[in-house]
């Protein structure tokens, strides 16, 4: 059976010496740079793609390179949200924008021959690890390096900071992934759409369930299935469970680092508490194994009225203590004017998220681009603020936190009511095509892009928020110190698994 | 003053295992097992279950749970042949003493490996200091490590901490299938600390790379980069599994669950 290609996403075609300026052209539109990716085609050529977002949806913009050709102009200097994809083609596939302000090795360390592991969309031999420091940038009397990661001490995931500083304050911070780096994304070409979904819940594993969700939307765009109402509410569940365990993770370390015993105590025993709540509904504490292309695996494992009432327990000593937290001038003195993102350098990089709704980017995927049944459940968008601090950070969070426990008993009661439920849709045959899917997950929005021939997966870039939040991560430490490091960090809510790769 | 009456509000919300048994460490679906043995035409079917290539038939039908991400597949598809198995104690001392059903000399393996373990950390006596690197994990094994120096599970009480220094540390937690930029940075850590040391491969994916191996940047687990004595598995592995672990590691178990039911 053959059929027409399925591609849903509006393309705008560039010459490959236009795409900059293509691509910058729609920015100033009104819309919001969201990725850039790559795609080898079968004559060897190469797709570049700059996906962006608008009122009107998204949208790309879309340059084929000539063959055995890999470089192209620079995106960067008129659209400086690329510069960090444009170092992770770079250091994946070679792909060599000229004028690109910066390109130092991200995701991968450099290579003496030059020859990045997918140069040709082949997997290449291992990686060569870089054991050498980071090298520092700035200079000056009194100047000095301190390192840190990629192993810390606690339990963190790894990453490797470089902080220059004089002393006290920290004029530069400098970053590298390539320790972390899985290269997660090539294994989904391995995998039949049903299992592709196993991997997309361990791209980030703190936001299996939003994983989850992207990609089987992909494919159900792509296979035009149509998910059953109880099984969005019930993804609509997950979901927000997943977001509130997510935003509390970031107020525990946020406790943690201002001494805050009994708060930081509190906290871990509410999000202990909704991580038994997740694993009675489903019998996994991340929400795994949950949300299938089609639907839901099955009826939750609790009655609804029951996980209902437990929310109503957790969220109501949630929110007396957040409360509490909330007028604790001990704890606010930590926050306030710490890791400053500045409204304008917010708006022009597109920062996803509750870090951008702290620096006035009100984005939130969960209205703009309707999915799930957040309009049913009448989802309000949460508190934007302007003050683009830590402590705004945490209070969009703290907004959050009790939008979601609302949402999530809303769904599950939505669930109950609905009579002999049907929980998922059997998928069709993936058609040749692709797809583009996104949802806000904890840490903003999530894309997928997934591309499908002969029923198999060719070809899945997931896009997480984290990625494009942290080329942020630097600037915020204008006039910070050593000490503000734990709250910018913890405010960022950054999973290095999904930055890294 | 509203914190220390706050603080106070829920009462002791701690766990007492292992002393006691807990709940819901006991009821948590922390494994696969195998309930009932299909014939020879049957097996090569139920092999292509398995994502992770954690179902094997050659010695009659086996679970790996080294593999197994408990994405439940094959109990879904085979309920007669495939079960959860309950119960969060599933970290064990050898690599082989995770399949199941456990081999003939499973009993003597187990016996053996926890002697030679006990003779050498008998300095531990009843406290033990952690350090966990992530060689690649994706960030959900970090929580489940986390949430043991919290209120619920609060492994202080057990003489057990984490510690600023390997140079303190008795035992090396590690996460992640074991990526390539990882490699010396473990190498490292597990030379800085004194001996004796014990090292455990927390989740599938430090135990066999999961299904996030192979690729360019990830090895198939962290056993061929540090000598693993203690193997928790599971994607990821609960704190009631990872605390087990630690608790072997200690020899502080009266009755070690170390074989596993059949």
């Amino acid at each position: 059976m053959t059929s027409e290609r399925v591609d849903a996403l509006p393309t705008i075609e560039a010459d490959r010496d236009e795409l900059a300026v293509a691509t910058a052209a729609v920015c100033g539109g009104g819309r919001r740079f969201a990725g850039l990716f790559n795609a080898p085609r079968e004559d060897g050529r190469t797709r570049l793609e700059a996906v962006v977002h608008g009122r009107d949806g998204y949208s790309s913009v879309v340059a084929t390179l000539p063959v055995g050709d890999r470089s192209y102009p620079s995106l960067s200097r008129l659209v400086p949200a690329a510069a960090w994809y444009e170092r992770e083609l770079h250091d994946r596939y070679g792909l060599r924008p000229v004028g690109h302000p910066r390109l130092d090795p991200l995701v991968l360390p450099r290579r003496d021959d030059g020859l990045p592991p997918l140069a040709f969309g082949h997997r290449h031999e291992p990686v060569v690890p870089d054991t050498t420091a980071l090298d520092a940038h700035a200079s000056g009397e009194g100047m000095f390096t301190i390192p840190y990661g990629p192993v810390r001490s606690g339990v963190f995931e790894t990453v490797e900071y470089l902080v220059e500083t004089f002393g006290e304050d920290i004029p530069r911070l400098r970053s590298r992934l390539h320790h972390k780096h899985r290269g997660v994304d090539v294994r989904f070409e391995d995998l039949s759409p049903e299992d592709g979904v196993l991997l997309a819940e361990r791209v980030e594993g703190t936001a299996s369930v939003a994983h989850a969700w992207t990609y089987s939307r992909a494919i159900e765009e792509l296979t035009a299935t149509e998910v059953p109402l109880e099984a969005e509410h019930l993804r609509v569940a997950h979901a927000e469970l997943e977001r509130v365990v997510n935003h509390l993770e970031s107020m525990i370390r946020h406790t943690e680092g201002s001494y805050q015993a009994v708060a930081n105590a509190r906290l871990a025993v509410h999000k202990e508490r909704v991580m038994r709540l997740r694993s009675a509904l489903c019998g996994n504490r991340f929400g795994r194994n949950v949300v299938i292309p089609g639907g839901v695996q099955g009826p939750p494992r609790v009655a609804p009225a029951e996980a209902a009432a437990q929310i109503a327990s957790i969220g109501g000593a949630f929110a007396a203590d957040a409360k509490a937290l909330m007028v604790t001038p001990s704890f606010l003195d930590r926050l306030r004017g710490t890791g400053v993102l500045a409204v304008d350098l917010v708006a022009d990089h597109g920062a996803l998220g509750p870090v951008g709704r702290a620096s006035g980017a009100a984005e939130d995927i969960r209205s703009e681009e309707p999915y799930g049944t957040y309009r049913a459940l009448g989802f309000a968008p949460g508190s934007c603020r302007t003050e683009g601090d830590a402590l705004a950070r945490q209070r969009v969070r703290v907004d959050e936190v009790q939008e979601s426990f609302r949402l999530a008993t809303a769904a599950l009661e939505a669930v109950a009511a609905i009579d002999r439920p049907s929980w998922w849709r059997p998928v069709e045959r993936v058609p040749d095509g692709r797809a583009l899917a996104a949802v806000e997950a904890p840490q903003g929005e999530l894309l997928y892009l997934v591309e499908a021939r002969d029923g198999r997966l060719t070809r899945v870039r997931p896009r997480c928020a984290a990625f494009h939040n942290f080329a942020l991560f630097p600037r915020a430490f204008g006039g910070d110190i050593l000490t503000d490091f734990v709250f910018i960090e913890a405010s960022f809510g950054l999973s290095i698994a999904g930055v890294a790769g | 003053m509203p914190w220390i009456t706050r603080g106070l509000r829920d009462g002791i919300v701690t766990t007492r295992y292992p002393r006691r048994a807990d709940g819901y460490a006991d009821d948590f679906r922390s494994a696969v097992t195998v309930t009932g043995q299909p014939g020879p035409a049957d097996r090569a079917g139920l092999q292509r279950l398995c994502p992770t290539g954690a179902i094997t038939v050659e010695r009659g039908l086996e679970v790996d749970r080294g593999r197994c991400i408990l994405c439940g597949r094959c109990v879904a598809a085979r309920p007669e042949v495939f079960a959860y198995e309950a119960g969060a104690e599933t970290a064990r001392l050898h690599r082989r003493l995770l399949v199941t059903p456990p081999g003939p000399d499973a009993v003597a393996l187990a016996a053996t490996v926890r002697h030679q373990l006990a003779e050498r950390t008998r300095r531990f006596g009843r406290s033990l200091h952690l350090r966990h690197v992530d060689a690649g994990s994706d960030g959900s094994e970090e929580w489940e490590i986390a949430a043991l120096t919290g209120p619920i599970y609060d492994i202080h009480r057990l003489g057990i901490f984490f510690t600023p220094s390997p140079r303190h540390a008795d035992v090396l937690l590690v996460t992640g299938a074991g990526t390539a930029g990882m490699i010396e940075p473990l190498r490292l850590t597990h030379e800085a600390m004194p001996d004796p040391k014990v090292v455990v491969a927390v989740g599938t994916d430090a135990i066999s790379g999961g299904l996030v191996h192979p690729t360019y940047a990830t090895r198939g687990g962290v056993a061929d980069i540090l000598p693993v004595d203690v193997w928790v598995p599971g994607s990821p592995p609960s704190p009631f599994s990872i605390l087990h672990g630690l608790l072997l590691a200690m020899g502080r178990l009266r009755a070690p669950q170390e074989v596993g039911r059949a």
